[in-house]
């Protein structure tokens, strides 16, 4: 038999012993050291049934398959661009990957894309050196215009999308705003009142503030109403 | 986009508000503390928002220069460092922190607060060389105004180290206070298109039209000046944003 | 000739106060902030970033570099010039030793995670407390950690074996310093580096001293992060 030391939804530091004994299973964030199991990073304490790991707390955005994110351009390259991931890693997203119009060798880049452009892009793939590829091939990718754009915590994500993307949806409700959330942490506003886009980022930033708390949902309503 | 955000920008201020809802002459909330570094003369740490900077006095005796034989010296330095924006690098001072740093000292300088005549000592021997070190901890934009505060606040605070004619003794400060008078107070304009806006955030420092620096006394005139920005400017609008400066001036005054 | 009380009238096992902080530096990834005494010390962490110069890039792992540096007035006595100098540069090599071995950058080849620290008032311990600030920023930055780091100087002033000296007993003429980093679990050594006269009994007693002053200051480094995330209405 074993011990848990700590609560669901406990702060742990590096290094904190989560439990004793074998039977429990260290995931995601936690290592196990002879009969204990430590955490592995600053996060929240995640237990399920024998399985403990960790929600992370903070951290900058490491690229994955499969991701929608919402990128800067930096560079236009001979056959693309160079994308900034908000994350250690930069990306290209080659010509052929970027629109179903048939681009011709040679062609100025720059009436597609400018530098200094926000693109939402899918990453197709991440090699072992963390160079990224992406595409803008997919529904609902595509450069953004207008509207704002702010940089949350990458870890926060999930809550600002929420279950099925309930937070998100509210958010939009109460803001007539069109809201896209990039998994790297980059987020997109546009609405047709500057004070409702304000109210949506201002949302947006506290959810960041108070994603690891219990009643997240009925707090953020209350403000939204508040404030509507 | 940065052309988009401009745009955003004054669209938002011909409604008369900002990309975070603050009114175009509003500052955010500031704070001074001083005393905070025990082994400097005289130090002050300065909040504006989220911008953080602290500044530091010493002391030295120097040996006074040949064509000012009865007159100490002023030198003001700016560090901006690595540690308060990803877009600082390490190394020596760029040309953005040596602009910052003679902003500062020319206004301290040309205010006249320091009488370097009363920091000398033995004329032509020795006098007192006051050094402001102003280094930054968090650039959340308005670097300008934050240093500037911050310099003025470590000089008033600042007290000479024990001194006997011989030896400097750094650990036995005095409480003699520098020979102060009539502090001036910065303040930065910039200009979005026809707007005129305080303490910018640091979205909207990437993207001004110009800037004014003034530093204004405490009779309402002024005594340094200092344009930036890729823009120029009509002779109304200097004079607008001198206007709008030497209102807001008052009011940081205040927190001094 | 003995030394009987302290300069400040410590017992010789105690440490100076400390204060310890989290999150300070909003533009940082992570940041910490800790204070011993008058020493205190802010560290704020940027990363893992694109590594530049691109030659010093690692294929098989991130890179850490700590950059160490006193504000220019800083110190008790004159002012210091701004700018790196041998010793600046030799601590941000000790610090990046002593916190390596907790951090796991495999996840991150080509890239670096930087570690910027600066002192703006010092009374000894200096490295130390560099050291604790900066394990702060690490975990508060989430880099994979496996423990925390703890440091903190021990030594010896005429015959007395004590912890955490100040200023004044660092500069004693027969003063021996020994900055001293421990991982907070195992307390395996990190960093250790030491001046001055001493026998191997006295040094394995200032060790030891050091060791056991590591648990207060990880209460507070832990205390710093968790802090961090209380709801404050």
């Amino acid at each position: 038999m074993g011990e848990i030391k700590v609560k669901d939804k406990d702060v742990v530091v590096p290094g904190e012993t989560l439990a004793v004994g074998m039977d429990f299973l260290p995931s995601y964030g936690t290592y196990r050291e002879g009969e204990k199991i430590l955490s592995s990073r600053l996060g929240l304490v995640n237990v399920e049934g024998k399985v403990i790991k960790l929600v992370p707390l903070s951290g900058v955005y490491q690229p994955k398959k499969g991701d929608t994110i919402i990128g800067q351009v930096v560079e236009i390259l001979l056959t693309g661009w160079r994308i900034n991931t908000n994350s250690a890693y930069p990306a290209v997203l080659n010509m052929k990957d970027a629109t179903s119009e048939f681009i011709p060798r040679g062609a100025d880049l720059t009436k597609f894309f400018c530098i200094g452009d926000y693109v939402m892009v899918t990453i197709i793939n991440v090699t072992s050196q963390n160079l990224v590829d992406l595409t803008m091939k997919d529904a609902g990718l595509r450069k953004l215009m207008g509207g704002r754009i702010i940089n949350v915590g990458a870890n926060k994500v999930p809550r600002i999308i929420g279950k099925q993307g309930s937070m998100v949806s509210m958010i939009k409700q109460y803001t007539n705003c069109r809201i896209l959330v990039g998994q790297n942490g980059v987020v997109w506003v546009q609405g047709e009142d500057p004070a409702k886009e304000l109210l949506a980022i201002n949302t947006i930033k506290k959810i960041e503030q108070e994603a690891h708390f219990v009643g997240l949902t009925d707090r953020i309503k209350e403000f939204l109403e508040a404030h509507k | 986009m940065i052309e988009e955000l401009r745009n955003e920008i004054i669209s938002l201020l011909s409604k008369g508000v900002r990309l975070d809802g603050r009114a175009p002459d509003e500052y955010r909330p500031v704070v001074i503390e001083t005393g905070v570094s025990k082994n400097a003369e005289g130090s002050a740490k300065v909040k504006i928002g989220e911008t953080e900077v602290i500044a530091g006095v010493k002391l030295e005796i120097m040996t006074p220069y040949p064509d000012s034989a009865d007159q100490g010296s002023l030198m003001v330095n700016v560090e901006l460092f690595p540690m308060s924006s990803p877009e600082f690098e390490s190394g020596p001072p760029d040309i953005n922190s040596i602009e910052l740093a003679r902003i500062t000292d020319r206004g301290i300088r040309e205010s006249k607060c320091i009488d370097t005549k009363k920091l000398c000592i033995t004329p032509g021997e020795k006098a007192w060389m006051v050094v402001i070190d102003v280094c930054t901890l968090n650039d959340a934009g308005n670097l300008f105004d934050a240093i500037a505060l911050a310099a003025t606040a470590a000089l008033k605070s600042a007290v000479y180290p024990a001194y006997d004619g011989e030896k400097l003794d750094y650990k036995k400060k005095t409480s003699e206070r520098l020979p102060l008078k009539g502090l001036p107070v910065t303040v930065t304009v910039f200009k979005y298109g026809d707007h005129f806006v305080v303490d910018p955030s640091s979205e909207e420092d990437k993207t001004y039209d110009a800037r004014l620096t003034v530093s204004v006394l405490e009779n309402g005139n002024i005594c340094s000046l200092q344009k930036g920005g890729d823009e120029a400017v009509n002779t109304e609008d200097i004079f607008s944003m001198i206007d709008l400066a030497r209102v807001k001036s008052k009011e940081l005054r205040k927190f001094m | 000739m003995a030394y009987e009380t302290r300069f400040d009238g410590r017992r010789f096992d105690e440490i100076r106060p400390i204060q310890a902080k989290a999150g300070i530096i909003k533009r940082a990834v992570g940041s910490g902030w800790f204070k011993i005494g008058n020493t205190e010390a802010y560290a704020a962490v940027y990363g893992p970033r694109e590594m530049f110069p691109k030659f010093k890039q690692n294929p098989e792992t991130g890179v850490l570099r700590c950059n160490y540096n006193m504000m220019p007035f800083s110190s008790a006595g004159e002012r210091v010039r701004p700018g790196p100098s041998r010793r600046s540069k030799e601590i941000g090599m000790v610090t990046e030793r002593a916190l390596r071995p907790v951090l796991d950058l495999s996840e991150f080849p080509n890239a670096v995670v930087d570690v910027y620290i600066e002192l703006p008032q010092t009374d000894a311990g200096t490295r130390c407390a560099g050291i604790c600030a900066a394990s702060i920023a690490l975990a508060d930055a989430g880099i994979p950690m496996k423990d925390m780091v703890c440091a903190i100087s021990a030594g010896k002033v005429e015959d007395k074996i004590l912890v955490d000296l100040n200023y004044e007993e660092d500069s004693h003429e027969q003063g021996v310093d020994i900055p001293v980093a421990v991982l907070h679990n195992s307390k395996q050594i990190a960093l250790l580096q030491m001046d001055g006269e001493i026998s191997p009994e006295d040094l394995r007693r200032a060790i030891e001293l050091a060791k056991n002053a590591s648990d207060q200051i990880y209460e507070a480094q832990k205390a710093a992060l968790k802090d961090k995330f209380l709801l404050k209405e």
